[in-house]
Parts: C-alpha cells; structure tokens; sequence
C-alpha cells in the first residue's frame, strides 16, 4: 500500500478499516528513518514497536522531541550532561499520547536545552534541512520539522519557548501549532523558560494538528500553571463556516526578507479571496518583545539548569555546550542583587504593557496575520554571525510567547531559492479554534501551494 | 529568632510522597518532584498552605491576601533543584506579636510582647550524612513542608528567648499542625544574637549593630539559652576590646555548651530569588482566612487567662495544665463530669482548683481514661456517711473510759484530745470526720 505522504487522518483511517496494522505502519517509518537519518541526523534514538492501548490514535506513529521525558527511553534535550539519563516517569504529553494509542517512532534532535533556533546548538551534531541539507531546519524543534518534512514520521510533537515550533516548521515547510500557555501541561518538558514553554504539534495538515491538540490539551494535576479552560472541540471549531477579520500589523511588516515579504502579502490577498476582511493594525514594535522575553527567559534558564549540578546525571557542568553557559551567565547576573530591579522587574512591567497591547488589537480583529521568521532556511553554520541568532530570527514570534497566546504557522508558498515560506495565525488567548478555522479554509484553498509534496518528493 | 516547624501534612510540600519521613530506608520517600528531576513540576499542598495561614493569625499576624512562591537559589549537595521554593517578599503572614506572660521572683507577673517579622511556607532540603570520605545523600525530607518564623530583635536575654521558644512550642502543638519534636528536628530553632547598648528598641531599631551571628544546630530550649548565654559573653569580650565580632554562623557543641564558627557570612551570599513560574500567585478571600482562623480552638495564654478568672487557679497550676492541650482538655472533662457529682467532700477548694491540685501533684495519674480518674477522685474526696446517733454514743463513751486524757486536756495539754479523736475514728471505722470529731470531742470536755 502506498503510504507516503499520507497524513494523520489518512493513517488513522486506514488502520480503523484493517487496511493495514499499526506494526506494519511502525516498521514503514522505522525502514525510512534508517535510510534517510544518517543524512538528515533528526533523529537521536530510535523506539521500538511495542502494544499500544486503544483510543483515538491507535497505531499511530508519532515523533517526540527529545526534551519531553519518556519514560525508560533515553531523554537528553540533546544535551551531553543528560547524555545517559533514562527518565522513570512520562511526561503528560507522551502520557496523553499513549493512552490515545500513540506509538512513538523515535526522540529528534534539538538545540541543546532548547537554547537556539537552528538545532546547531545540539550536543549531537546539527539537523539538516531536508529541503537543502546544507542548510538549517530551524529550531529549537528541527528535528521533530525534519521528521515530518521528509516523512519519517506524519507527526511530531515540538515545544516552543519562543519560536521553536513555528520557525522550524516555517523552514521546512510544514504545519506547526503554538498553543495557549497552560493550554497543554508542561509536566515531565525538561525546562526551558518556564514561563513560556508550550508543547504543541508538527503536522502536515490543519486537522493532523488538531487532532493531536484534541488529545494534549488540558488541565493536567501535576503542573499547577495548566489551564482549567474546558478544551472544545478543535475539529469542529476547525470546519465551522467563519468570516474573519484579520489585523496585519504594521510594525511587523519591517525588515522581512523580499521573497518573504511577497508571500505574506499573496497570502493576504488568498483571505480576502476567501471573503475574510483585512486591516491595517497597530502593535507595540517587537523590538520590545526581544528584550522582555531575553531578560526573563535567561534569567529562569540560568535556574532551570541550576539542577544539572554533576552530583547526578552522570555528567558535571563542563559538559554544557557554550550557548547554555552565555545564557546562564545573562540569567545569573539579570538575577543579581542590585540588578533583578532593573532588569528583572522592569521586563515584567513591559510583559504586561505587551499583553495590554494584544489584547487591545484583539478587540478590533479575529487573528493577527504576520510572517513567523523574517527569512527563509538559512546555511548551517551562518548562525555564528549573530551573538542573538534566536532572538533575531523569532522576533516575529516573541510578542505571542511573552504574551502566552496561541499562533500557527502554515506553508505559504515557495521563496526564490526554492525553500518553504511560513505564514503566521496568531490568535486571542485559549481561541486555538479560530487559529485552527482560518488554517483550515487557507489549507483547503490553496493545499499549502503543494509545498509538502515538494519538500517530500527527494525522500520518497 | 528563626524558628522551622515542618508540618505534619499527610503529604510533601510540592508533591504526593509522604511528608512522614522519619525512620525510612534512605531515598525510599522520594519522586521526580522531590528529586528535582528534569520536567518534575510542583504543585503545592493546600492544606500546608492553610496551616500556615492558622500559624500566621494564631501569631496575631496579617495575613497577605496576595502571596507567591519564590525561588531561592544556593548550591548544595542537598538541594536537587539548586535552587529552594520559599517565599521572599510576599509571605503568606507578617506583622504579628507574641504576648507572654512572666512571672517574676515576687509572683507578680508582668507581660512582654514578641513581635513577629514574617511567617512563610517552603520546603525542606534533603539531608546530608558524613560517612569517612563519603558523604551520603538522603532526600526522604526533601520538599517535607516548612514553616519559617522570624521575630523582631525583642529579646533582651536568654531567659527570654527559652519563654518564647516554650510558648511558640506549645502554641504550634496546640494548633495541631507540627509535632514540633525537636529531637527529631520537626522544630528547629536559630538565633541571631549581636550585642546592642540600647534599651530603648526604637534607638535600638535604628543602631542596630554592624554584625550578627546565626548560631545552628540548636536541639532543645536550655540548649538554646546556654548558647545564646555563651554568644552573650564571647561577644561582650570582643566588644570590651573595642572590636568587632566576626558576622557569621556558628555551631553549638552541647558537650562543652560553647558555640564555634562554621562559616563566614561576611559576603552575603546572593540567593537570586525570583517568583517560582511553576506555580501560580496566591489570592486569599476574607472568607477563606476567616474560615481557617475558625479553626484556632482556644490558645494556651488565653487558656491561662480563663483558668485564673473562671476557676480562680493558682497561676503555677493554670501555667502547667495549659502546657499540652490534651492534658487541658482533659482536665475540662473532668470539671464537666465531676461538677455533676453532689458527694464530694472538697473542704474550702472550689472543685476546679482541687482537681488541678491532684493532677499537677499527680495524685493521680492523668494516663487513664477520664471515668476512671473520676472514680478514683471521688473517692479521694466522698463525703464521709455519719452514723450521728452511733458517733453520739463514741464520743461519751471515749471520755469516759479515758479519764487520764481528758484530765491531761484539761490541764492544757491539748494533744491529749488526739488519743481520744484516735479512739472515736476507730470505733467509726473511718466513717467520720476527724476534724468534726476533734471539734465536738473539745466541747463536750469543755462543759465537764
């Protein structure tokens, strides 16, 4: 039978209807990720097929990024300081997943810690972009987008901080989901910034997307910053006959790459085909969202990592790679007495001016519509150019992370060098529906200008 | 003062093991949370969050109504996470006092008051053990629950500090929140001591001296009071020097009751605190602190108060029976029980008086039930059945048969009338007041 390029809900159908079984889809996948992995380093290990329980997703195969703790599966973070460590326990997401009757295919490479937006910064070599092996998936999550852009898995699972999910996911061209802040637990995600952190799903289509949000969304009793929001029903929020209003704003609209720039604005021209309205809006400028979020985000990186102290895990702290060390020593000192007033403090005060702001375009528009990254794949190694490569390249998804509301990004398109455009949703606190509606009718109208077939088509 | 009660919650302060640690197989009381395993997340326990606010309003505290954990950060081999879950500027309870009542070498007795900085909840730190050139690591106690209570600089000597330390005591054992078992450092107690020469506090609050030794490793109240004791004289000496003592933490050695120095603090160590993001700010209503304020049954001071004025106790008895809040309960039981009883034969005392005689000269021993105390009390004290006619016939029969001791009476030897009450009791077999015979033996010789 003919599997490639089959999405979530094709597999789940053809498993629901006998016409294959979930040992023979595993082993497709497994067979894919040992020929192409050498190549594309997405994955770090590899899982083998075990029962699964029945529910929603039986049989479905799914890749986990590696900073969600599986329990007796090595789990790094692609970090080496975690190099041997074997969690007991399983995070609420992968939890979730397997009481649905997930089947994991693997954990994928990341930044280390999630500290970048390259997966260069990993402890195990960088991900390559299966679209252009010498270039960058993005990241932190780029090898959970490098497993669905090259299909050695439908799905993954991804986690974003600021970025991590939507800017890979825009350079490999594929479907990635930031949910709500709370919206999905954070129990047994090795931290990042805490504040921020959101596991979310990678996807080729709208629906592969919510169907996984359906089954991670949730109060969850072991983290205590999860929502209590009733979770809807996101598949029929996702095919409701809506008209929206969309807000793009200005300030947005700057320093974007021309290839970048262009795609957005067809894009826009694509809603208002669809009868959607479309406006001019104001935001705070993002600059302002780099600096709150580098302040707060370091600062609870250099306490997160503050456990990794060599008495456990195997390894000391000369194991952390350089970027986690600068991104201790920033939080280290933002925190110092004397200094947490003037840095600390007033990062918090201007959080709450940037979550003043969105919910004032909120009042006026359904959905902000914005590029997630101001270009498209870069080389690997031109990272090293910029001192904040992460900050600069998800400048346009800050002001969502330091908000906590929710944003997709979806294909939009093909820039001159061949390489996926991204295209940004960001919507009003816990309304992933409308984020997931407008995906979906721009999905249905365009088919994402056939940009996963093309980025499949080398690995078939 | 810093006191640390670990409460006795069923569970640990930010995750499900069992907050009751003591005794077990090292590391056997653990989880992911408590080990600060990566991903592991807290979620704090409300019933620590609602007996710390019942400490706070027994401490005559205002309880903040917006409140947050926050993270302190230090490295220690006993410390999984790196870092402490504590609270640093919103605690859940500040401004409080403490009023004690001392009673001096005259009887008088005067009052002090105590007053308390700041009451917050955090979690304990696991437990380090030297064994030669190991040191081995214990996290059963790691994330137990754990009260800080510090005080203004009120205490003027040790004697006072002991007090405060004895009331605290009984008042967290009274709220029913801690075993506050200092042997098994479910309370645990530091000063800070340094020297001031004024006496009046609000110069002293704005002189306050340029240094300060934490003394550690404190494990009952005397120990306390000879260390402060000791803290007193070794800084004195410095001070008479015209030096400075050195600002640090010192041990006490109970064997040789001398303090010696642990650690420096003249760098201040920077714990980095900032608000937990694991764990969501704190909103108390009015109606959620009035309903735990409920729950404070009746203090041990007031209890004081209440004996002296209801029962009117001698202050000795009422201090003694309100020390343990099972023995004052107890003694309100027997009050309730015994008042119902008509056939008590107390002379002058009032029976609550009586009764808190007997058990504080433990007459009888308070370890039996309270009908079997009663029993054995009522007989102590049953009103003795007199046979009028048959102690009418004793009487004239032992002045007659005894010439020689009434005769002795007469001629002033009073006790002689002893042999003759001796006499009359043991033909009454008891059943009969010796008092009351003596009385009535005296008239009748009077009238011969």
């Amino acid at each position: 039978m003919d599997i490639f390029g089959k999405s979530l809900t094709e597999l789940r159908d053809l498993i629901k209807s006998n016409k294959i079984s979930s040992k023979e889809l595993f082993s497709y996948f497994a067979k894919r990720a040992e020929k192409y992995n050498s190549d594309l380093n997405a994955y770090l290990t590899m899982i083998d097929f075990t029962d699964h329980s029945e529910g929603d997703l039986s049989g479905i195969p799914i890749a986990i990024k590696d900073n969600f703790c599986t329990q007796g599966v090595r789990t790094t973070a692609s970090a080496k300081v975690l190099d041997s460590f074997i969690p007991p326990y399983e995070s609420t997401v992968t939890r979730r997943l397997k009481e649905a009757g997930v089947l994991f295919t693997g954990k994928t490479n990341m930044d280390a810690w999630a500290h970048g937006s390259s997966t260069e910064t990993s402890d195990y070599g960088p991900t390559k972009n299966p679209w252009d092996t010498t270039r960058a998936p993005g990241g932190s999550s780029g090898g959970s987008a490098a497993v669905v852009s090259s299909f050695l898995a439908p799905a993954a699972i991804g986690s974003e901080t600021a970025g991590s999910i939507r800017q890979p996911a825009s350079w490999c061209g594929i479907v990635g989901l930031k949910p709500t802040y709370g919206r999905v637990s954070r129990y047994g995600v090795i931290a990042m910034g805490s504040s921020f952190d959101c596991p979310g799903p990678m996807t080729q289509t709208v629906e592969d997307a919510a169907m996984i949000l359906q089954v991670i969304a949730g109060k969850d009793p072991y983290d205590a910053t999860s929502a209590t929001e009733e979770v809807p029903d996101y598949r029929k929020q996702m095919t409701e006959k809506r008209t929206l209003t969309f807000g793009v704003p200005d300030e947005y609209m700057k320093g974007l790459d021309r290839d970048v720039e262009k795609k957005v604005e067809e894009s826009l021209k694509v809603l208002e085909k669809l009868g959607h309205k479309v406006k001019r809006v104001s935001l705070l400028d993002p600059k302002y969202s780099i600096s709150v979020y580098t302040i707060l985000q370091r600062a609870e990186v250099s306490s997160n990592l503050a456990r990794y102290d060599g008495i456990r895990y195997g390894n000391g702290r000369d194991a952390f790679g350089s970027e986690a060390k600068r991104r201790m020593m920033l939080g280290t000192y933002t925190l110092s007495h004397g200094y947490y007033d003037a840095f600390y403090k007033k990062a918090q005060k201007i959080k709450t001016l940037i979550i003043e702001d969105l919910k004032r375009v909120f009042d006026d528009v359904d959905l902000i519509v914005a590029a997630p990254t101001p270009m498209t794949a870069l080389k690997l190694g031109e990272f090293e150019k910029y001192p904040f490569f992460g900050e600069t390249m998800d400048v346009l998804n800050e002001a969502a992370a330091v908000a906590g509301t929710p944003a997709i990004s979806i294909p939009c398109g093909l820039d001159s060098k061949g390489l996926p455009v991204g295209l940004q949703f960001m919507g009003n606190y816990f309304d992933e529906g409308t984020i997931l509606n407008a995906a979906y009718q721009f999905e249905k109208e365009t088919n994402f200008f056939d940009v996963l077939a093309e980025g499949r088509k080398k690995y078939e | 003062m810093e006191i640390h009660v670990e409460l006795k919650t069923k569970s640990k302060m930010f995750c499900q093991c069992s907050a009751n640690y003591f005794g077990k197989e090292p590391n056997s009381n653990t989880c992911p949370v408590c080990l600060g395993m990566p991903g592991a997340l807290p979620v704090p326990n409300k019933q620590a969050v609602e007996w710390t606010v019942k400490i706070g309003k027994a401490l005559n505290c205002s309880i903040n109504k917006r409140t947050k954990f926050d993270r302190k950060h230090y490295y220690y081999p006993d410390l999984p996470k790196g870092y402490q879950i504590s609270q640093y500027d919103e605690p859940i309870a500040v401004k409080g006092h403490l009023d004690i009542t001392f009673k001096g070498k005259d009887n008088s007795l005067t009052e002090k008051r105590f007053n308390i900085t700041r009451v917050h909840l955090e979690e304990d730190t696991g437990k380090l053990t030297h064994a030669g050139e190991d040191t081995l690591v214990d996290f059963n106690r790691s994330s137990v629950p754990l009260v800080e209570i510090v005080t203004e600089p009120d205490f003027e000597n040790a004697d006072d500090v002991k007090v405060f330390l004895e009331e605290l005591h009984t008042i967290i054992r009274t709220l029913d929140v801690s075993d506050a078992d200092m042997e098994k450092g479910s309370m645990r107690m530091e000063p800070n001591i340094s020297l001031s020469l004024y006496e009046n506090k609000e110069e002293r609050m704005k002189n306050l001296p340029k240094y300060k030794v934490e003394v550690k490793n404190i494990n009952s109240f005397n120990f306390a009071k000879k260390a402060i004791e000791y803290e007193l004289k070794r800084q004195a000496e410095i001070l008479d020097k015209g030096e400075t003592p050195t600002q640090e933490t010192r041990g006490y050695n109970e064997d040789k009751g001398i303090t010696y120095s642990q650690r420096s603090k003249e760098e201040a160590q920077d714990y980095r605190y900032f608000p937990e993001p694991d764990i969501p700010p704190m909103e108390f209503t009015d109606d959620f602190i009035e309903k735990v304020e409920k729950t404070i049954p009746e203090l041990p001071a007031s209890k004081v108060k209440s004996y002296l004025n209801d029962y009117q106790l001698k202050y000795d008895d009422a201090f003694i029976l309100t020390r343990d809040s099972s023995l004052s309960t107890y003694y309100e039981k027997l009050i309730a029980v015994l008042s119902k009883e008509k056939q008590l034969d107390l002379k002058k005392q009032n029976l609550e008086q009586a009764l808190a005689n007997v058990i504080v000269n433990k007459r009888i021993q308070t370890n039996i039930s309270e009908k079997e105390f009663a029993e054995k009390f009522i007989k102590m004290f049953a009103r003795v059945e007199v046979d009028e006619s048959q102690l009418e016939t004793s009487l004239e029969k032992a002045i007659q048969e005894n010439p020689k001791a009434v005769s002795d009476y007469k001629s002033g030897k009073t006790n002689a009338v002893m042999a003759l009450v001796g006499t009359v009791m043991r033909e009454m077999r008891g059943q009969a007041d010796a008092m009351d015979v003596r009385k009535r033996l005296e008239e009748k010789i009077n009238k011969i």
